[in-house]
């Protein structure tokens, strides 16, 4: 895989350049030309990784090289910073006000939604919330059993109106149950969706303005390509997302669709997948994410340790 | 949206610009790259390129959109006819769908079992899924819809096994194809691999050069982690070939030239929507022709 070749040749790329006060133009040229290789590698969007290369470039040129740093060293230090600052620097957390608190999962067919709505109920049931999972997924064959079978799993109760009640009159109805049974939280599944589906978006959007939800979360596979500037941009202008749940980081993908849908939404990614079982769910952190993407996990230790 | 339009734009201002440069061509990465087709073959097809428009002496850009169309339908094809589905000439034809998360299988079990029948096939269908919640019971509903058996055994129960009384079944009450599910696993998992493996040959110990196809089944929306997927499914299961999955989408499966080019392995059908009937064999010509004018004809068949 080109992959595997990648932190070598950012090796030899940043080997020719040595021992200079400044970082020179001609220096972060060769430098960012393995920097862009490495994010196209990574699945990051094209155009996302234009604009993140000529920031980088201007930040880096004339600046003072570290003692204990080559040129070259400098740049992908000032690589690092800028992805992980791109990515959301810090960790975000979910934000629950209301009572009870909404939340609402949306995104693409088969891209962990419904898996995502059981690993989180179970994580805030840990956090000592009540949490109520609603099946809003009418279409899927088995949708609703398979939630009910993940509520089994985590041991807490799904609210289903079987598959001939609008996803809008689950939504709402789950709701009041959940005002009426003391339930704090309630996670509400829905069916997975093109963002180009005009119709289905729309019932997106019908659900959301019925219960206003805190948090309205597009679950994301890791393994997205080019595209994934297009899903998030939809699914964001049309509902206003949140959060992001990246899934599948279990796997061995770069995972680039990460900073493309953070630039083109703007929105913090807030959990990662780590697997199929209920359990396997993290907080996201952003500087790991970071030097996933550019796979180059030995280049920053050398700089760490410099 | 804002993208595509701006992407569309992209398409049709590369050929329509008033010579051959340096820029040209360095457009018509970009729209390469967008599409997935990932670097090292956009490299190539891009070099394929400036050789031809070298000693075929082009000056008009215009006259590279056919000579782009041949080099990648030429890479897609390969020899013969690879395109069409192997079957068993006198007996039961076997079927194996593999590949990660939430990529298709199922579905594309569903749509394939439909197509058969249509042909007037006696179809069966095995529920190897005995991981995921759900799956049995949606591989059933499946079955019901299109109006063929399921083999199924409990949830959590050993997927060898499950495919193992399917072949049987199949075979005893004379059935002409038999379609086999397996749970989604990403390609790292080593062990999960090997229940593949173990599956895989479970169905050749039982039917001679079965199984007849490996299908690989891989989402258009994926990048270039589907590259790793075909080469270590390949090695478990020997693949025979590829759905793309999802291409009602606006993604472009561009990763499937990149595949084509280093493992060799055809696509051999499309998925287009969720219904059973939104299958459809792979054709290279009309695929090339999405890569470029998909975004196109969306914006002016939308409008
Ligand atoms: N390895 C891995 N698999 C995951 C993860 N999250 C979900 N999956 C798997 O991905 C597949 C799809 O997950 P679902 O939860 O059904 O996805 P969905 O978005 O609800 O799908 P639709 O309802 O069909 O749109 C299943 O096989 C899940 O087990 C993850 O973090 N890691
Ligand atoms: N738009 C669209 N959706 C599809 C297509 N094929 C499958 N889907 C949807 O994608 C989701 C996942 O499909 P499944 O058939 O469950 O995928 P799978 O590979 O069996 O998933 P696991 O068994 O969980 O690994 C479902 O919501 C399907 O309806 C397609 O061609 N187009
Ligand atoms: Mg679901
Ligand atoms: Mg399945």
């Amino acid at each position: 895989m080109a992959f595997e070749g990648l932190s070598e040749r950012l090796q030899s790329a940043l080997a020719k350049l040595k021992g200079k006060g400044k970082v020179s133009e001609a220096d972060v040229k060769a430098a960012m030309r393995e920097v862009r290789l490495a994010l196209l590698e990574a699945d990051v969007n094209y155009k996302v990784v234009k604009d993140f290369v000529s920031k980088v470039r201007e930040r880096a040129v004339g600046q003072e090289v570290l003692k204990s740093l080559t040129p070259g060293q400098q740049v992908i230090k000032v690589v690092n910073e800028e992805l992980t600052q791109l990515m959301g620097g810090a960790q975000s957390k979910l934000e629950l006000t209301s009572k009870p608190s909404v939340i609402m999962m949306v995104g693409l067919q088969g891209a962990g939604k419904t898996t995502t709505t059981g690993k989180l109920g179970r994580y805030l049931k840990k956090q000592n919330r009540r949490p109520l999972l609603v099946a809003g997924d009418v279409y899927r064959p088995a949708a609703i059993r398979q939630l009910e079978v993940l509520g089994e799993q985590v041991e807490l109760p799904v609210f289903s109106m079987g598959d001939q009640e609008s996803p809008v009159t689950i939504a709402e109805k789950g709701v009041a149950e959940a005002k009426d049974q003391d339930y704090d939280t309630v996670l509400i599944d829905t069916a997975g969706r093109l963002h180009i589906d005009e119709t289905m978006m729309e019932e997106l959007k019908a659900i959301k303005e019925k219960v206003e939800p805190d948090e309205t979360l597009l679950v994301v596979d890791a393994m997205t390509g080019q595209d994934a500037v297009n899903v998030a941009e939809s699914f964001n202008r049309e509902l206003g997302l949140t959060g992001v749940i990246l899934t599948k980081l279990d796997g061995d993908t770069r995972g680039g669709a990460a900073l493309s849908v953070r630039s083109v939404t703007d929105c913090p990614v807030k959990f990662s997948g780590m697997g199929e079982k209920v359990d396997a769910l993290e907080p996201f952190h952003p500087e790991r994410m970071a030097s996933r993407i550019l796979g180059m996990g030995d280049v920053l230790t050398l700089i760490e340790k410099a | 949206s804002k993208t595509s339009a701006s992407l569309a734009g992209a398409m049709s201002s590369v050929f329509s610009r008033n010579k051959i440069d340096e820029e040209l061509y360095e457009e018509l990465e970009d729209i390469l790259i967008s599409a997935d087709v990932g670097v090292d073959t956009t490299m190539e097809i891009v070099d394929r390129l400036r050789v031809e428009v070298k000693e075929r002496k082009l000056k008009d850009p215009e006259e590279l959109k056919p000579l782009l169309s041949e080099i990648l339908v030429d890479m897609l094809k390969g020899e013969g006819d690879e395109a069409g589905m192997n079957q068993n000439p006198d007996g039961l034809t076997v079927i194996l769908f593999v590949g990660v998360n939430g990529v298709g299988k199922t579905t594309t079990i569903g749509k394939l079992a439909h197509h058969y029948k249509e042909e007037g096939k006696k179809v069966m269908l095995a529920a190897g899924d005995t991981f995921r919640a759900g799956a049995i019971e949606q591989l059933e509903i499946w079955g019901d819809r299109v109006g063929v058996d399921v083999i199924r055994h409990q949830e959590g129960s050993d997927p060898a096994a499950v495919i193992y009384d399917g072949i049987q079944a199949a075979r005893s009450r004379g059935a002409d194809i038999l379609l086999c599910d397996t749970a989604g696993r990403l390609q790292n998992k080593v062990n999960l691999m090997e229940e593949l493996k173990k599956v895989h040959r479970v169905i050749g110990r039982e039917v001679a050069d079965a199984p007849h196809e490996s299908l690989l089944v891989l989402d258009a929306t994926t990048g270039q982690n589907a590259l790793q997927q075909a080469k270590i499914f390949k090695e478990a299961t020997n693949i025979t070939g590829i759905v793309l999955t999802k291409m009602d989408g606006t993604a472009k499966g561009g990763i499937a030239l990149a595949i084509r080019r280093e493992l060799n392995v055809p696509v051999k059908w499309i998925g287009l929507g969720e219904k059973m009937d939104d299958l459809q064999p792979f054709n290279a010509e009309q695929f090339v022709h999405a890569l470029f004018a998909k975004e196109v004809e969306k914006e002016t068949g939308g409008a």
